[in-house]
């Protein structure tokens, strides 16, 4: 005698219940740990990483851990890297090691300044114009499309002497000024990403449903908007560190940007610009830590930007 | 030679006249077609020993849910597939051998001897060319005309497939063109060298309805008026019924079913093919639940041991998971099928139910039960069986318990 | 499309008058043109007053404005007013220094939008291949480089390639501090020589940088386009490879860089500034640096009018572009 149940009680016989934990269709929130696992696969963007560590411990430790200071300048002239003085000393006999530490630690404290600032201004301008639209949107895009006609190099340029860009006193130290007026043309760009990501974001259900809910523009903002954006932010923040290097050393150089008694990577290339045939380590050690510092963050940025957002579709033959 | 061999026992519903088919005239061989890539997780087998033939005039629909392997065996015949790909088997067009051959060598026959249709219209014409221009392109790519010559070549074939004011319609672009338009200028572009083999993959999916049936008689009057062959790509199960002469449903990476178009209706030889067709809604299912079949198609990465289906299969038994069935020959004149229990799946006179596992319960499913599971029921007592619910033809039989009872014990010596 | 150049043209209008209240402003912001000269020593008052009117810093802002956007459309830019600075007239110093750097710049970036595009396609067709992942590689190195660097380089290359020519026998064929003061003279053979030796350098220095970016979105481009229906739909009519490649892929893939091309002149116009102060060129680099230094507002102001009107043209040139190149804009 059997009983004529479902094929489920019966056990063996029939299609089994079907797998669906295949079918676990949760709304992906980023999961952090597959972002790092993601991010961990790139070899590339692990050493960038790494390198961009060590180059801010020796830029903020390794001042203090070196064993000639910056400022003595009895060192025996142009001497060429020895045993001593692993960089060699300049012309004014200062220690080439020293010196580039502490260019190193100005430029990143200026790059990375510029990218934080930057960002936080880009960020909040950049969602108010795109979620409250109206008038303080054409306001805001209006402005950022006029600034942007000039080019950011020269904005720089005409600012860089401009009187409140100079502020008398604090005996001509000047490097946070410009880290500021960096800053004020890096955030042009990011508002214009963050504005068009919001101006996508808000038409979603979610934001609906949150305003729906009763919340106010700042919650829906912060709380449910920006977290979505956080991925471009930060790849692009992490870029903008890479940009900031290169822009300030370009002025330095020129003499435009960071001034005695500061320094700075590109200001030690601007003094030692004519000792490439004779003293080349002068120029080529400074240049190749702006390189470093580039390339480091770049490739971090672009394994943050891969492990963010992965779109590969790799077939390997 | 040929001799006219016309199979008029059936009618495909509505759509055309059925089709002389010119027995002997055979275009195209398929045998042992497999295609695997290599991708950086594993081999995919996308195409596993697929066989067939193809005579001018006929019209084959290939049938099968994404990842059965139907779209890459036909970029196969046109050696589309990216370098990644591992083609082997013999695919013989016209008498040539075209596994194995260069790009170079295939371009004589891509879009000459064998043309083919995609999917999306829209995408599929490139958007900076006029359509004219495209047409004349792939007629020059075969042909030696002026610019000119070609041009009013392709005004002839858009008229051709129905397009109104085709002079004015040549110098259009594509995303001026309405969807069902775009799907004819591919049609045109199709057959604007007079191919032999037409080859539609999916070619009414991105189409409305009402779009659907106008495209799909052009096609069918294409082949009457040029006596192309074609073959049908689709999920489309209302397609295949109204247009084709005959079905391959394809499952995994192979060849399931295969055979006349209203045999496959009819009288299906292989519980996917049963599913298939159940899964379609139509108007007297009013009311009732939907029966899909359950679970996924398998990974082609990770084909399950045995035959494919058998995770999914209601009548899988042991040898199903453990032996792949070779594609046999049924009860039913051509018509073959991949199933090492076609037979049983023969006896039950409303397969359908087996993919309704709710509805399970009364008596009559209750003989569909123990087909099912031949290992745990090996015996119905007959005194349950309440004689007006059983149905008339199944009394004329054997006890199907006992037929069942005999089957098993030869498959299952365990038992 | 030409109603759209005319609208887009009549925009143009009200965008440069903001754009010149706010460079304007941007100058006055440098600092008072005689601050230094104030500072030198004690002067009497009335030179004072008397300098100040000169200059026109004795009077408020927006008439100062006024001033000069009156005079500016009509063709007074206006002069160096800073003592010891002469009087230099604006407009002619600005438009011969732009046309000096415009024959620089506008070389160097068809030169390397040509080179890009070439190394992004064939790194796209031969996807993976030693070349691509060299090329990659290569760009993403030059994105990292500062040009001032690279510059600097390439100029002591310059200078020992001369001093190699020279031991051997040549003149000094590469200049190294800008285009001849007379202009370049002589046959068509002793031009080319001479214009080779001037340009060489900076234009090298220029390519390096920007290539590496027309080369990344072209790649990108193309690999986006050869993945697309279209091309297999051409291959499916039986073209041959390069047919499909050159006529279906890369004209749809080009269609983005055009855009590309025109918008990046922001970046060239920064990248020349560079470039001309390493090589003594006399171009709108140096000259926005020196007045800068000098501070000299009307200076910068006929430096920034003519920036910001070239940069808003290649933004019409892009756009335009862009609709011819793709038929499915329609501009209207």
């Amino acid at each position: 005698m059997t009983e004529f149940l479902s094929p489920a009680a019966i056990g063996t016989g029939g299609p089994p219940a079907p797998d669906i934990s295949q079918f676990d269709t949760t709304e992906a929130r980023k999961q952090w740990q597959v972002v790092i696992r993601r991010f961990l696969r790139h070899r590339l963007a692990v050493g960038g990483m790494a390198m961009f560590v060590f180059l801010i411990l020796v830029a903020f430790v390794g001042g203090a851990l070196w064993k000639h200071s910056y400022k003595v300048l009895n060192f025996p002239r142009y001497s060429a890297p020895s045993g001593d003085h692993p960089f060699g000393t300049d012309g004014l006999g200062a220690d080439m090691v020293a010196q580039v530490i502490r260019g190193l630690r100005f430029s990143l404290q200026i790059a990375i300044i510029v990218a934080v600032v930057s960002t936080v201004i880009g960020v909040v301008l950049g969602a108010l114009a795109g979620y409250k639209r109206g008038w303080v949107d054409s306001v805001i895009t209006r402005f950022i499309d006029l600034v942007l006609v000039i080019p950011g190099l020269v904005i720089v340029v005409v600012m860089a002497r401009s009187s409140f860009t100079n502020v008398p006193g604090k005996s001509g130290s000047n490097w946070l000024i410009v880290a500021m007026y960096l800053s004020l043309v890096f955030w042009l760009s990011i508002a214009r990403v963050v504005r068009g990501m919001v101006l996508s974001l808000r038409e979603k259900e979610f934001v609906e449903a949150a305003r729906a809910m009763g919340g106010s523009t700042l919650r829906i903002v912060f709380k449910h908007i920006l977290p979505n954006t956080v991925d471009v932010i930060i790849v692009n923040a992490t870029l903008t560190v890479a940009l900031a290097v290169l822009t300030e050393a370009a002025i330095s150089f020129i003499g435009l940007g960071v001034r005695s008694p500061d320094t700075s990577l590109g200001l030690l290339i601007n003094q030692n610009r004519n000792e490439l045939n004779l003293h080349p380590w002068l120029f080529f050690i400074p240049f190749a830590f702006i390189v470093m510092v580039s390339l480091a963050v770049n490739f971090m940025g672009d394994g943050l930007r891969d492990a963010l957002d992965p779109r590969q579709r790799r077939v390997r033959a | 030679m040929s001799t006219e061999n016309v199979s008029g026992s059936f009618q495909p519903g509505g759509l055309g006249a059925p089709a002389a088919t010119i027995a002997g005239e055979r275009l195209l061989t398929v045998d042992e077609l497999s295609v695997s890539f290599n991708t950086e997780d594993g081999v995919v087998r996308a195409v596993r020993n697929v066989s067939f033939d193809l005579d001018r005039r006929e019209v084959l629909g290939v049938v099968g849910e994404s990842g059965s392997g139907k779209s890459v065996s036909s970029m196969a015949v046109l050696g589309l597939l990216p370098k990644t790909a591992t083609v082997t088997g013999s695919i013989n067009f016209n008498g040539r051998e075209l596994v194995g051959l260069s790009y170079n060598q295939m371009r004589a026959v891509r879009g000459n001897g064998i043309a083919m249709i995609f999917q999306d219209p829209m995408t599929s014409l490139n958007p900076v060319f006029t359509v004219g221009w495209q047409l004349a392109e792939a007629y020059r790519a075969h042909h030696d005309v002026s610019k000119k010559a070609a041009f009013a070549k392709s005004v002839e074939t858009l008229d051709l497939v129905g397009i109104p004011q085709p002079d004015r319609r040549a110098r259009q672009y594509p995303h001026e063109y309405s969807g069902g338009m775009r799907q004819r200028a591919m049609i045109a572009m199709s057959i604007i060298n007079d191919p032999d083999l037409i080859i539609a993959d999916e070619p009414t999916t991105a189409l409305d309805v009402t779009v659907q049936a106008q495209i799909l008689e052009t096609l069918l009057r294409i082949r009457d008026e040029t006596s192309a062959a074609i073959i049908i790509i689709t999920h489309d199960l209302g397609v295949v019924a109204g247009m084709v002469d005959r079905v391959q449903v394809m499952y995994g990476g192979t060849i399931v079913e295969a055979g006349q178009v209203n045999e496959i209706y009819e009288a299906p030889r292989m519980p996917y093919t049963v599913g298939l067709i159940g899964s379609i809604p139509h108007v007297g299912l009013v009311g009732k639940r939907l029966t899909p079949i359950k679970g996924a198609p398998p990974s082609l990465m990770n084909l399950p041991s045995g035959c494919s289906f058998s995770p999914r299969c209601p009548l899988a038994i042991d040898v199903c998971r453990e032996v792949e069935p070779d594609l046999m020959d049924t009860d039913r004149t051509d018509h073959t099928s991949r199933c090492h229990r076609w037979k049983e799946l023969a006896e039950i006179d409303n397969p359908q139910k087996l993919f309704a596992h709710e509805e399970i319960g009364t008596i009559e499913d209750a003989l569909i039960l123990q087909l099912a599971n031949p290992d745990e029921i090996s015996v119905v007592d007959d005194s349950l069986v309440d004689e007006s619910l059983v149905d008339d033809t199944a009394a004329d039989r054997q006890s199907p318990a006992a037929e069942v009872d005999a089957t098993s014990a030869e498959e299952n010596p365990k038992s | 499309m030409l109603r759209y150049i005319i609208r887009r043209l009549l925009i143009t209008i009200p965008l440069m008058i903001a754009a010149s209240f706010l460079c304007f402003g941007l100058t006055q912001a440098m600092g008072d043109p005689l601050g230094e000269w104030k500072l030198q020593k004690q002067r009497p008052p009335a030179e004072i007053a008397a300098a100040e009117h000169r200059v026109g810093t004795d009077k408020p802002f927006l008439t100062r404005y006024g001033d000069w956007a009156v005079n500016f459309v009509q063709g007074d830019w206006g002069t160096t007013v800073g003592p010891g600075h002469g009087t230099v007239d604006v407009k002619d110093k600005v438009l011969r220094a732009s046309w000096i750097s415009a024959r620089l710049v506008i070389g160097a970036e068809l030169i390397a939008l040509m080179i890009g595009v070439a190394i992004g396609v064939i790194g796209a067709v031969r996807q993976y291949s030693i070349f691509d992942y060299t090329a990659t590689g290569f760009a993403f190195v030059m994105f990292s480089m500062p040009l001032f660097c690279i510059a600097l380089m390439i100029k002591t290359v310059g200078i020992q390639f001369n001093d190699f020519l020279q031991d051997n026998g040549f003149g000094r064929w590469i200049r190294t501090a800008g285009p001849p003061n007379g202009g370049f003279h002589g046959s068509f053979t002793d031009l080319i020589y001479q214009y080779s030796g001037a340009f060489i350098l900076p234009t090298i220095c220029l390519v390096m940088i920007q290539f590496a970016i027309y080369s990344r979105f072209q790649r990108a481009s193309m690999l986006d386009v050869m993945n697309a229906d279209y091309v297999r739909t051409a291959q499916a009519k039986g073209l041959s490879q390069s047919r499909v490649i050159f006529r279906h892929a890369f004209r749809n893939a080009l269609i983005p860089i055009a855009t590309v091309f025109a918008l990046n002149f922001g970046a060239t116009i920064s990248g020349a500034i560079i470039t001309e102060t390493v090589f003594g060129w006399q171009g709108m680099g140096q000259l926005l640096v020196t007045s800068v230094n000098d501070k000299e507002p009307y200076m910068v102001l006929g430096f920034l009018m003519v920036t910001g009107v070239f940069i808003i043209f290649a933004n019409l040139l892009a756009d335009l572009t862009y609709a011819i190149l793709d038929p499915r804009i329609r501009l209207d």
